[in-house]
């Protein structure tokens, strides 16, 4: 049902241009990849910090508060990189299993991050509590899988 | 030994060649190696947008330097691990390839900036730790950083890309020259 739409996808002007050019695809992998670090870095340091471990001198919600324009920008910059990579093979995809475990986590890591977790971070009484270390390792767990599914994506 | 030899009996050992081989165990090694980027350099990245005075301006440096170096040096042993055995696994290939040279020069540069500013930048951290825009001298170890491991990840991944192997010619003579490929005599 979905596969005409993945076709149609395949099919864009944008699609096109990657997949013919040789140096593009490699190029919007690698900065899907520093979008990758940064992402990694402006989670795992509120993450690690509702754990109880890093930076626990700072307030939960003063370190979310700075890490939100960097957590916010390097979402940006792997959904786009993310989607050019996407059209450019999206057929291949549609029949990857990976593709859509990634799919089906993407969501909810983003859902939760900017809902559950951006909700209790704002809050300035929240210390390190078995309430911020449940949200803190369910967003590491979330991620990874979001992660590890992008990854090997590549190789099934 | 000659190094190049050294690494053509390294490639031929039993191990290499399974690992190369694997159908699961060299894939969850890369994954790892990826994955790892995340902590380390994700870590490192905020260190450095901290010690340019671009976020974080309330945490002073040393808490970082004290509370986040540990999981940044952590995820580079992790890196380290892994990244040992996938050039274990194809150790010829790898020491031919020119984004893998570029990526060991940029390692370097990398080490030698931390080098730096731990030897000598980071002792007068009482001066400026609460700054939340540091002296020139620490921004610039921030920026070199920052730029040097972001070229160090865009390396890694071309590292996978066959374009410039030896054993596609015809090459540019700088290429050849730069990955010390072995042309057969004419």
């Amino acid at each position: 049902m979905l596969l005409p739409f993945f076709e149609w996808c395949e099919g864009t002007v944008l699609g096109q241009a990657v997949r013919q050019s040789l140096w593009a695809f490699p190029a919007i992998e690698a900065v899907h990849l520093l979008g990758l670090c940064m992402l990694g870095g402006s989670l795992l340091i509120v993450d690690l910090r509702m754990l109880g471990v890093g930076l626990t001198r700072q307030g939960i919600a003063e370190l979310a508060g700075k890490a939100r324009p960097w957590l916010i920008g390097s979402v940006c910059l792997m959904g786009v990189s993310g989607l050019l990579l996407f059209l450019s093979e999206a057929i291949k995809c549609y029949y990857n299993t990976s593709f859509w475990v990634k799919m089906a986590t993407l969501p909810l890591a983003l859902a939760f991050t900017f809902v559950v977790r951006g909700r209790l971070t704002r809050d300035d009484a929240l210390v390190t509590s078995w309430r911020s270390r449940l949200v803190g390792s369910a967003s590491i767990i979330l991620w990874f899988i979001v992660a590890a599914a992008g990854r090997w994506i590549g190789f099934s | 030994m000659p190094l190049r030899a050294f690494l053509e009996w390294l490639g031929n050992t039993p191990w290499s060649i399974a690992l190369l081989e694997s159908y699961y165990v060299w894939p969850l090694l890369e994954s790892t190696h990826v994955l790892t980027l995340g902590l380390f350099v994700g870590t490192a990245v905020m260190m450095d947008l901290r010690l340019l005075g671009m976020t974080f301006g309330s945490v002073p440096v040393s808490e970082f330097t004290r509370r986040m170096l540990p999981w940044t040096r952590g995820g580079f042993a992790v890196m380290v691990v892994t990244g040992v055995l996938l050039f274990y696994s194809s150790p010829v290939r790898y020491y031919h390839n020119v984004f893998f040279r570029i990526k060991i020069g940029l390692l370097i540069l990398a080490g030698l900036n931390i080098w730096w500013f731990h030897g000598r930048t980071h002792r007068t951290v009482e001066a400026w730790d609460l700054d939340p825009l540091p002296p020139s001298a620490v921004r610039i170890a921030g920026g070199v950083s920052l730029f040097v491991w972001a070229f160090i990840v865009v390396s890694g991944r071309m590292i996978a890309y066959n374009w410039f192997d030896c054993d596609i010619q015809p090459q540019s003579d700088f290429i050849n020259w730069a990955e010390g490929c072995v042309l057969p005599a004419e």
